[in-house]
């Protein structure tokens, strides 16, 4: 049955299917988010501990979200794993390096006897949440302003810039876009801690949180602006019929103006988001976070397909046009698409258990008493 | 060309990660699964004391889990940054049991571990139950995935190389996931982790009797655990003789290597006991031991389960052994250089739009292909792994799995008949077990990987081949950047096991 779709449809179902991974681990970052708040809005140990108690029941996810993100692009487009991975080095082995340390500070932070102190947890949770994300923004801003490698006729990369990817970080497109990040996931883990604690007895607690959000937001969209208006303005990497790449004018606003419905998912999902910041920090609502969650998928879900779709090349490379990857020729076979497209129909039933744990575990708020006792992290 | 010493310093990076993850893996794999058991008794009897015990061994999990996953996530990106060369050769079939682990194991574990941990006042308790084995479920079949990654690069199977993209292109992935040598490979990586889960919490359950505290719960978790060791054992022995039967049809030379056989023969006897003649090299006439025991066929019996078959050693898989049709690894050298040259010429004639061109070197290309891997050697030599540290640890491994088997038995009698808590000789060996269980464990591995060496992808691709384009201290950097971190993180999990040890479960 899948075996029968051509091989240029399977390519962009892969895209579509990373795009979503993609951008709910955006979402996801509402954990990193979280930790970038921990210091600055709890008042004492305890609301700390609210904080820590409430992302770590979360934080896997994102975790492994990411570790998927990884999975699924090594067998569905392997030359982008083996160009980026292999290439810009150090921007990965840093992003990694913030994600190692984070994997452990949920658990060991307030046990007895932990070596390094609560603190020094604390501050790999805060570099995970601001050097890890905005790392990853530079890292994405890249399928827009191109990176600095060439691939021989076997597909070997070579590097050509000395910083092996950290440079794509001195761009002011892609910091712009690491910082937005990096605020929005403040935003959204405003939001979320807000939806699942418990405040009675913390009305300057829960205060500090629902201003947090949108004086995050506020920060984020300067950032936000320039992006948009640079993507607008930009030259693109686009290829023709042939698959030759070459510069074209503008190629990212005549991506949005030929798939509308990108444009679409992109404004509403910023629509999406100020509404669930309104809620949260003027309305008191609790539920901001399905708003903000949904329209940062929203808004991801546009901003990978503006790069790799409409024959766009979605990892370009500037030291050689040619060089450029697009969801054509990064992919794996037919037979390894077909295979795995069977096993992505199984991805409904773990996002629906996903939901039902979500919602059993959060149909009550966490509390004071959920943070004594030796589970608690 | 590449540079060698970044090859080095890449593969001691693959073995530094990999050992640290494989630290903590085993425990996951088979404390997850003695949480569940003792949690079923609870949820069965209802008697608190068993939800007490579950709980404890859960904290110890959980302490356990976060590095493990913290050493993971590195692993998975490593064949990227540091292989990124292999990445595209064979990424096209071993990316997707990656992939899969990640949609179908990754994600019960991570869900259902937060129900496990905090979800005991919030779920209800047979979903709670349902919860922990999820995770122990989830934790095996992360096992299962990456092991037929693993098992697909010992025994290349179910695909073609495809010159016009040149790389290795799946062709079923039936044929990968049911391979012989993955399926052995998960077995016996499954059992012998339900080993070193078990062994784990018979160390810990000794500590407390030697001490004299929380005498009672110390007792209920050697029995569950005793029980669970000794039927692993059996199986983990099993799955072991399997793996190295599998061996010698996939990869005789890993075979001869740790069984230390030089002069393949007919009923080859397999070394109890030995001690290598550490100036023996490939070709010449000394002799292999300076000292062995051997059970003669033992060897033949093993290979070829059968007492006078012919078992060929490593001067026969390196110089040929035309009686038994072995070819010459020189030989295949030379259809892999071969090959190599007919690619590129077939690269070179597309290029230019030759297509008829294009098609000979092709034909020729096709004739030799299966010797690719083969041109890129320097020496005949260079295939035959490090004798010595295969040999040793296959040993090693063994000989501890007696070990193992005979503590799991005493155990069981003693904790059956209630005199456990007086056998202070045999809670002290009980004590170390588990450290044991740490080396067999390791050991298994560098069986594995060593002995496979100089091949990435059993005869299609050394790892000199295999590299990412990086200068050796970009690699080297890191290298020591993931060994300060990992062992930082290491100290401080022990420190906290060993905290959470000593205050002990609640209610005993
Ligand atoms: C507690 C750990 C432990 C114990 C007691 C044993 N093993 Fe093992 N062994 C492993 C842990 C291990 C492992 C770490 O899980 C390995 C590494 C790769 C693999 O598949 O499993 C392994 C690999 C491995 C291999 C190499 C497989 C390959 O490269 O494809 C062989 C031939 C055996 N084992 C055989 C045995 C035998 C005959 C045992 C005795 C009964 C035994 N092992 C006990
Ligand atoms: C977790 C337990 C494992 C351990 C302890 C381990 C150990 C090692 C060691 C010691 C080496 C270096 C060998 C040498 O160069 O002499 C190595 C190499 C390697 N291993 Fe493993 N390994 C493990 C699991 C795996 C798995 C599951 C995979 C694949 C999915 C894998 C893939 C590789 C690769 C790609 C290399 C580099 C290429 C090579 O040197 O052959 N390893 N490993
Ligand atoms: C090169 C090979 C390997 C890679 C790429 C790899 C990758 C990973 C990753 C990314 C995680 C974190 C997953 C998460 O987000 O929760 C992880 C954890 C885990 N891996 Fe590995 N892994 C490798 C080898 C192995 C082997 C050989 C086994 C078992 C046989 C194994 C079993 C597990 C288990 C059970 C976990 C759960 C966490 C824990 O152990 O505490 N892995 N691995």
């Amino acid at each position: 049955m899948i075996g029968n779709l051509d091989t240029a449809l399977l390519q962009q179902i892969w895209w579509i299917l990373a795009s979503v991974v993609g951008s709910l681990f955006l979402f996801l970052n509402f954990v990193q988010g979280g930790q970038t708040l921990l210091w600055q809005v709890s008042g004492d140990e305890d609301e700390k501990s609210l904080i820590i108690n409430s992302l770590g029941r979360k934080w896997e996810l994102t975790f492994t979200t990411l570790v998927l993100f990884g999975g699924a692009l090594f067998a569905a487009f392997p030359k982008f794993y083996a160009t980026s991975f292999g290439g810009a080095y150090w921007v990965w082995i840093l992003i990694l390096f913030t994600f190692i340390v984070q994997a452990v500070s949920y658990e060991y932070r307030k046990k007895p006897d932990n070596f390094l102190g609560a603190w020094v947890y604390e501050l790999f949770l805060f570099i995970n949440g601001s050097v890890g994300i905005l790392l990853i923004g530079a890292a994405v801003g890249t399928f827009f302003t191109g990176s600095n490698f060439t691939l021989n006729e076997y597909n070997q990369v070579s590097w050509t810039h000395p910083l092996r990817g950290l440079e794509a970080a001195f761009s002011l497109f892609n910091l712009s876009l690491g910082l937005f990040l990096v605020f929005n996931a403040r935003v959204l883990g405003a939001m979320y801690l807000v939806s699942s604690i418990d405040f009675s007895g913390r009305p300057q607690f829960e205060a500090r949180l629902r201003r947090s959000c949108v004086v995050s937001l506020v920060c984020a969209l300067p950032f936000l602006l320039y992006v948009l208006i640079s993507l607008l303005l930009m030259d693109g990497f686009g290829f023709d019929a042939a698959g030759v790449v070459s510069m074209v004018d503008g190629k990212y606003l005549a991506n949005l103006l030929a798939m509308p419905i990108v444009l679409g998912l992109l404004l509403l999902g910023l629509v999406l988001v100020i509404w669930g910041v309104v809620m949260t920090s003027f309305l008191g609502g609790t539920r901001g976070i399905w708003f903000g969650g949904l329209g940062t998928v929203l808004v991801g879900l546009a901003v990978f397909f503006t790069a790799g779709f409409n024959n766009t090349a979605f990892y370009p490379s500037k030291a050689d046009l040619q060089s450029s990857l697009t969801i054509y020729n990064a992919s794996s076979s037919h037979y390894t698409l077909t295979a795995m497209t069977y096993v992505a129909l199984v991805i409904p039933l773990v996002l629906a258990y996903i939901a039902y744990v979500w919602w059993l575990m959060d149909a009550r708020k966490i509390t004071t008493d959920d943070i004594g006792g030796r589970k608690a992290y | 060309m590449v540079d060698l010493s970044m090859v080095n310093w890449a593969r001691a990076q693959f073995a530094l990660t990999a050992m640290y993850h494989w630290i903590f893996v085993p425990l996951t794999l088979g404390l997850s699964f003695l949480c569940a058991f003792y949690e079923t008794l609870y949820v069965r009897t209802g008697k608190e004391e068993w939800k007490n015990i579950a709980k404890f061994w859960m904290t110890l999990f959980g302490i356990n889990f976060a590095i493990g996953v913290a050493t993971g996530i590195i692993l998975e990106f490593e064949f990227g940054t540091n292989w990124s060369n292999y990445s595209w050769m064979v990424g096209d079939i071993f990316g997707a049991p990656l992939a899969v682990e990640g949609i179908v194991a990754f994600f019960l574990e991570a869900t259902f571990f937060a129900v496990m941990f905090f979800g005991w006042d919030r779920v209800s308790k047979n979903f709670h139950l349902f919860s922990t084995w999820m995770v122990a479920i989830g934790s095996n079949l992360s096992a299962l995935w990456i092991l037929v990654a693993n098992g697909w690069m010992q025994f290349p199977t179910g695909m073609a190389f495809n010159p016009a993209t040149v790389r290795f292109e799946m062709q079923n992935f039936w044929e990968v996931l049911f391979s012989p040598v993955a399926m052995a490979k998960f077995t016996h990586t499954t059992s012998t982790s339900f080993m070193v889960g078990a062994l784990f919490v018979i160390t810990v359950s000794s500590w407390y009797l030697l001490k004299g505290r929380h005498v009672e719960m110390a007792k209920k978790s050697i029995i569950v655990a005793s029980v669970f060791g000794l039927l692993s054992t059996c199986y983990a022995a099993w799955t072991g003789d399997e793996s190295a039967f599998v061996n010698a049809s996939t990869q005789p030379m890993k075979l001869a290597a740790y069984e230390g056989l030089y002069d393949g023969e007919k009923g080859a006897g397999i070394v109890a006991l030995g001690w290598l003649n550490s100036e023996k090299k490939p070709g010449d006439s000394l002799p292999a031991f300076d000292f062995e025991i051997k059970i003669p066929g033992g060897l033949a019996l093993l290979a070829n389960r059968e007492i006078n078959s012919f078992v060929p050693g490593i001067n026969d898989l390196v110089y040929g052994n035309a009686e038994e049709g072995i070819e010459s690894v020189a030989a295949k050298m030379e259809k892999g250089k071969a090959a190599i040259a007919d690619l590129a010429a077939y690269k070179a004639a597309l290029k230019v739009g030759d297509a008829q061109a294009a098609d000979g070197a092709l034909a020729k290309f096709n004739a030799n292909q299966e010797y690719l891997g083969y041109g890129y050697l320097l020496s005949p030599e260079q295939t035959v792994p490090p004798v010595a540290t295969t040999f040793y640890s296959f040993h090693i491994m063994v000989f501890l799995a007696v070990l193992f088997l005979l503590i799991f038995v005493l155990f069981l009698i003693a904790a059956v008949k209630d005199t456990i808590a007086a056998k202070r000789g045999l809670l002290s060996l009980g004590f170390i077990s588990f450290f044991l269980a740490m080396i067999a464990s390791q050991s298994g591995w560098v069986v594995a990987e060593v002995g496979r060496q100089p091949w990435a992808i059993q005869g299609l691709m050394p790892v000199n081949v295999a590299t990412t384009n990086i200068s050796a201290g970009s690699v080297q950097t890191t290298f020591f950047m993931f060994l300060a971190v990992f062992t930082l993180l290491l100290i401080a999990e022990i420190k906290i096991m060993l905290k959470q040890i000593k205050i002990g479960p609640e209610g005993f």
